[in-house]
């Protein structure tokens, strides 16, 4: 019961923070909410994995964990390889903005 | 089994029984082996996230995430799947506890919650279509549905699971067997909760920033 009321509340404030920084234009940059929303993000995934899922290191003798930190390495060098490589090969192509793109000939 | 077969004629068959353990299921490793599946339904959204992440700005002069999502409606949306977390956690406890009607009574709860989450979920879409802002709009609308519609039809097969399930606890009770379904139900929900995270950080609340 307190796992849960725990992980709840926990989770209403992590969620309520990202969404209040976006809708409220808090921080002075994008940049910077953007990084505010992607770390509250992992946080939360981290409270849900513990208080919901009630991951921990002992359950079937480690091997959940196991399983799970294979799927976050694989999971990790899919994504960032992903934007890294595409980010690269978008910024070496002709630049195409939305304006650029209405007044193709 | 084959040796019955080789007996001579008059001599007692003899059998051997080439599995060495009884094939009772105990469920045992139900809960490991679902784990397992649960990481590989991640690895299909990694792979939406990834596509997601790669086209989520190739507009072809459409609409952009600014122009079209509606962040009081996504808040609401996330608050229906984080209750009804919630509210499995809960029939969960009372499944512990023995109490059958009270585990329907939150199971019936959760399922509402989820149903009104694919509810809101179904009027976005239909919204976006509706302006124009269709899959075959741009690459960015295309990632955008099958990241998202991905998710949804996950909810939507959790949801008829969840029916499935209160009807077995209705007919049969809180055995060991409808622990262990509704054991692997829980883990399900709170992975697509889980999920739901990624969705509304990565794509809804990063993409009207820009």
């Amino acid at each position: 019961m307190k796992s849960y009321v725990t992980g709840f509340v926990l989770s209403v404030i992590l969620t309520a923070i990202p969404f209040w920084l976006v809708m409220g234009d808090v921080l002075a940059t994008p940049r910077a909410t953007a990084m505010a929303v992607m770390v509250f993000g992992a946080i939360q995934i981290v409270v849900h994995m513990v208080y919901f899922l009630h991951m921990n290191t002992k359950a079937e003798g480690g091997w959940t964990m196991l399983a799970l930190i294979f799927t976050v390495v694989f999971v990790v060098i899919t994504l960032s390889g992903s934007l890294w490589v595409m980010y690269h090969l978008n910024t070496n192509m002709m630049p195409m903005t939305p304006h650029d793109m209405r007044n193709m000939p | 089994m084959q040796a019955a077969h080789d007996a001579p004629r008059g001599e007692k068959p003899v059998f051997y029984v080439t599995d060495g353990h009884e094939h009772v299921h105990s469920g045992d490793s139900t809960a490991l082996g679902f784990w397992v599946y649960l990481m590989s339904d991640c690895l299909i959204f990694a792979v939406l996230f990834a596509t997601y992440g790669v086209l989520g700005r190739n507009f072809a002069a459409g609409p952009t995430p600014a122009d079209l999502f509606d962040l009081p409606l996504v808040a609401i949306n996330t608050a229906m799947l984080l209750f009804s977390s919630i509210t499995y956690g809960f029939a969960m406890l009372a499944m512990e506890k023995g109490k059958q009607s009270s585990v329907l009574l939150w199971l019936g709860i959760t399922g509402l919650f989820g149903a009104a989450f694919i509810g809101i979920e179904l009027y976005e879409f239909s919204h976006l279509i509706h302006l124009g802002a269709t899959p075959q709009r741009s690459a960015f609308l295309s990632s955008f549905f099958a990241l998202v519609g991905t998710h949804g039809l996950h909810v939507t097969v959790g949801i008829i699971w969840l029916i499935t399930l209160m009807v077995q606890v209705r007919r049969r009770g809180l055995g060991a067997e409808n622990r262990r379904r509704l054991m692997c139900l829980s883990m399900f929900w709170h992975f697509l909760d889980v999920i739901w995270i990624g969705v509304f950080s990565f794509v809804y609340l990063m993409g009207v920033l820009q």
